[in-house]
């Protein structure tokens, strides 16, 4: 099969998402499109996908036009997608969500749920996607998950497998085995495209690569023998330095005392099991692990936004055990949550309004109850300046920033504040390599004006970047604390819970 | 403060890139969360439309139900004419007999009997001042995300704290309106904010609470009036004593009108609520929360004190708007005191978007109908419960913008989140 996008344009109102966008994608070939968030790769796999249409251009299947008006006709012509948030059912099982929308029913519509299961098991075999068709899709790994989606796609019979941002939610384990996946339907004859950011798995797993930037091809045919330093200018259109400067780090006192910190779920399980540490001023302590393994509710309980907590935590010697978050945040604790769209950011609010979320109360906000807007909005235009948040003013909504620049909004509101400690969790998740690059350098900043600074990240890469001492965590445990010369292989056993030192 | 950007006019294409175009839809299934979303997403073009796309309906309703219209419909085919013209007379003359109704009798004022030329506005405010004040009972929880069904029970208690201390204790004229104005809020609050409380500790849905302590206060209000403290002396009927005088709003404009200052009561709340929610750190915690709890709760606002504060001002202005019918207009308490304004007053913040001027002008907008239907019905036979299909065809317009948008041709959709912030500041 060969898929050929000719001239592909696509206007929201004055904003150009894709501007004559022309590539192919070829049967038996991995195909990667690079670019950064916001650069208008996903705008071009919905037209691709029928999910919008072009404004000018067009698609061709085999040399011949066709329009995909809906994603049920570009399905029939053998397009499979698989989102970078799934579309599963959560309660239903695996044949079921794979047979979803094309069920085949006997008398009386019942479902032929065993020629369903055979149908995933057939495809599973053929391709080495090993699932249990009978297994319900919430009790299953996201990587399994996505191997449902794979398997939906090939069951309607694909010949182009688009995987849009596959690798966001994966383990560094179950990306190898993406990739190992992808390779195999790649020799199996299916034009594979994949959408990604991320240059390692680029270069490793690509046969072809093409750069977008700001909805335009800025470079095809690009060999994956190219340099990650030469993607990755060309990706942001200038010249970035994928390692962070920074000077050996200079640890002062303790500020971070962490000792035997259990949480607890619901069901009296254990997330976070008997965990200690401590993190000095002018420190970075990098959390590591794969995604689940109790760094999220570790963070929150230290935030006060946990309730079953056991345990030791204490903040500049006072304990916080059992505090509210707005008393933890006023000793000087800055938090850069996980999920800054959901947790970190209001977005129905303007920029400066978000930058005063968390200090409403204090001066010069408000005074006795009552808020000065002239003050929050000096405050939003100078922020907005000094963290480079890319926005017309700063009376924009936060909801229509780009992830990168909500991070920066995030960012400003708590490093503005007066702060002992700084706590980011997945800081960079999601975000383009210009975005990366001056998270980076503010939280490396903060570390040295003699900042205590918890990192949370499950991305090797930014681990590296940031740690002076890595503390890795496996099924709610401390699997080690190590220094930042450990290997990769080292950090991977230690996280895959193989050893424990 | 902020004055939201035109949508893609911005040239940089950091600020709106085409990922965030589609964001995915935001993973609120609650009921509350989707109500709320329709109302506080709307806009004011919206809100007129569906009230003129329901006076259309409301015209072909008056025109098949009108008998001169029914008769000149029999020998259509030989004077199609008259039909139309029986139409418009029976149209016509309702609408017109319902807004002279509602604002002004012009015979009257030609005559130049203000009195008599100004009697429909006067019950328009009359009207009203209770509506547009529990209003504010449904628009202020809308705004921290809770969704107060429970205005009429807050109501019911609150009248029976006003109204015992209007007629059970001797006070000076003016402190003693205001200590019974000021027990019946606080009854009020008292009782919405065990919604609150009971949301904020066990989680229990406002929803159903609400509507359970519905039923818990209006059959309260019922046992209280067969009390001897409370039943009127020598009566066998649930009524409690007259209120004292020292206890009432004073009339505006004398006793040949009804219209007293309770409105001017309401209006003052409609400013004070505007400036808490827009202008106070308390008032930007409510919003924040209503906005986005989870983030409201990272960045150290307590959630559950929020909750309780909004149902306690709820409460407050439920208990207000008791005493403009128990200090006001009937001067008693009766099982019926509340009437149904309680779950008006659901409608009222819906069409007001929420937002305190908005529950204003939808508040005065329904009692002008309600005072306008009466005088309708008085003087055309127009029966009042078209006023009340009114309010309905308008709701419903309203919880479906998209029929309005497509009847009128609006594009729109992207603009939602926008006219939320519109009333953010200055």
């Amino acid at each position: 099969m060969r898929l050929e996008l000719r001239g592909i344009t696509k206007r929201f109102g004055s904003l150009v998402a894709n501007d004559d966008i022309s590539v192919t994608f070829e049967s038996g070939q991995i195909h990667a499109l690079l670019g950064e968030n916001g650069a208008g790769k996903s705008t071009l796999m919905n037209v691709l996908y029928g999910l919008l249409q072009p404004d000018a251009g067009e698609i061709l299947v085999d040399g011949q036009p066709v329009t995909f008006d809906n994603p049920a006709r570009a399905i029939e012509a053998g397009i499979g997608m698989v989102h970078q948030h799934f579309m599963l059912v959560p309660v239903f099982t695996v044949a079921e969500n794979v047979e979803l929308g094309a069920e085949k029913a006997g008398p009386l519509g019942m479902l032929k749920a065993k020629a369903a299961a055979d149908a995933v098991r057939e495809v599973s075999q053929r391709y080495g996607l090993e699932v249990d068709p009978h297994a319900v899709i919430e009790d299953l790994p996201v990587g399994i998950q996505q191997r449902v989606e794979i398997i939906k796609a090939l069951t309607r019979d694909a010949q182009c497998l688009i995987l849009d941002e596959p690798t966001a939610v994966l383990t560094p384990q179950e990306t190898d085995e993406l990739l190992a996946i992808v390779r195999e339907l790649r020799d199996a004859g299916k034009a594979i495209v994949l959408i990604t950011h991320k240059l390692r798995e680029v270069r490793e797993a690509a046969d072809v690569i093409t750069v977008i930037r700001r909805g335009r091809v800025v470079a095809e045919s690009v060999s994956p023998e190219t340099s990650e330093t030469e993607l990755a200018g060309l990706m942001v259109g200038r010249d970035v330095s994928l390692r962070v400067d920074k000077e050996p780090a200079q640890p002062r006192d303790v500020v971070v005392e962490v000792s035997g910190l259990s949480v607890f779920d619901a069901a009296d399980r254990a997330i976070v099991d008997d965990v200690s540490f401590d993190v000095r001023a002018g420190e970075v302590l990098c959390i590591a692990g794969v995604q689940g393994n109790g760094q999220s509710e570790l963070v929150e309980a230290l935030m006060g936004l946990e309730d079953r907590v056991t345990g030791r935590v204490l903040i500049g010697g006072d304990s916080v055990m059992g505090r509210s978050t707005r008393r933890i945040l006023s000793l000087g604790v800055g938090y850069v949550p996980e999920d800054r769209e959901h947790d970190g950011l209001v977005g129905s609010f303007s920029i400066s309004q978000n930058l005063v979320l968390d200090s409403i109360g204090e001066t010069p906000w408000s005074r006795a109850g009552v808020i000065d807007y002239a003050r929050i909005r000096e405050n939003g235009a100078t922020m907005v300046e000094q963290f480079d948040v890319r926005a017309q003013s700063s009376a924009v909504l936060a909801s229509t920033l780009s992830g990168g620049n909500k991070q920066k909004v995030v960012l400003a509101r708590e490093l503005s504040r007066e702060l002992r400690v700084l706590i980011a969790a997945q800081p960079t998740r999601g975000l383009d390599v210009g975005s990366i690059e001056f998270v980076h350098r503010r939280i490396i900043e903060a570390r040295d004006a003699g900042i205590a600074c918890i990192v949370v990240s499950t991305e090797l890469d930014e681990v590296y970047a940031l740690a002076d001492r890595i503390m890795v965590m496996y099924a709610g445990r401390v699997a080690g604390i190590v220094g930042p010369e450990t290997t990769r292989d080292e950090l991977g056993l230690l996280m895959a819970g193989a050893v424990t030192s | 403060m902020t004055t939201p950007p035109e949508e893609h006019s911005t040239g940089l294409s950091g600020s709106k890139t085409a990922d965030t175009l589609h964001p995915p839809a935001e993973l609120d299934s609650s009921i509350t969360g989707s109500v709320r979303r329709t109302v506080l997403g709307m806009n004011f073009l919206v809100s007129l439309l569906a009230v003129v796309l329901a006076l259309v309906i409301g015209a072909v309703l008056i025109a098949v139900s009108s008998p001169s219209v029914i008769e000149a419909a029999g020998y259509f085919f030989a004077r199609p004419l008259d039909t139309v013209s029986a139409i418009w007379q029976s149209v016509s003359s309702a609408y017109s007999a319902l807004f002279q109704g509602a604002l002004v009798n012009l015979e009257a004022l030609r005559a130049g009997e203000l009195s008599r030329a100004f009697y429909p506005l006067s019950e328009t405010l009359t009207v009203s001042a209770p509506l547009i004040l529990a209003g504010l009972a449904v628009a202020v929880p809308f705004r921290a995300g809770l969704f107060n069904i429970g205005a009429q029970g807050q109501m019911a208690f609150a009248a029976i704290g006003g109204g015992f201390v209007g007629f059970a204790i001797s006070l000076p004229a003016g402190v003693h309106l205001i200590v019974s104005v000021i027990a019946a809020m606080a009854f009020g609050a008292f009782y919405a904010g065990i919604v609150g409380f009971l949301k904020a500790r066990t989680g229990a849905h406002e929803v159903i609470t609400t509507i359970m302590l519905n039923y818990i206060a209006i059959y309260f209000l019922g046992w209280v009036l067969n009390q001897d403290w409370f039943q009127r002396e020598g009566r066998n009927d649930p009524i409690s004593p007259i209120l004292s005088e020292t206890a009432l709003y004073p009339t505006l404009f004398g006793d040949g009108l009804r219209v007293h200052a309770g409105i001017g009561v309401a209006i003052l709340a409609c400013v004070v609520l505007w400036w808490m929610l827009t202008k106070t750190t308390i008032g930007f915690k409510i919003q924040t929360v209503g906005a986005n709890a989870s983030a409201a709760r990272t960045a150290g606002i307590d959630v559950g004190r929020i909750w309780i504060v909004a149902m306690l001002i709820a409460g407050a202005m439920a208990g207000l708007a008791v005493s403009m019918n128990v200090n006001g207009t009937d001067k008693v308490v009766t099982a019926g005191i509340v009437g149904n304004i309680g779950f008006d007053a659901i409608t009222v913040a819906l069409l007001g978007r929420g937002s305190p001027f908005g529950v204003l002008w939808a508040g005065l907008l329904f009692g002008g109908l309600r005072a306008g239907g009466l005088a309708m019905q008085a003087s055309t036979g127009t029966p009042i419960d078209i006023v009340l299909v009114l309010q309905a065809l308008i709701v419903l317009f309203i919880a479906a913008p998209a029929l309005v948008r497509s009847v009128f041709r609006i594009r729109g959709g992207s603009g939602e989140a926008l006219s939320l912030a519109k009333g953010w500041g200055t």
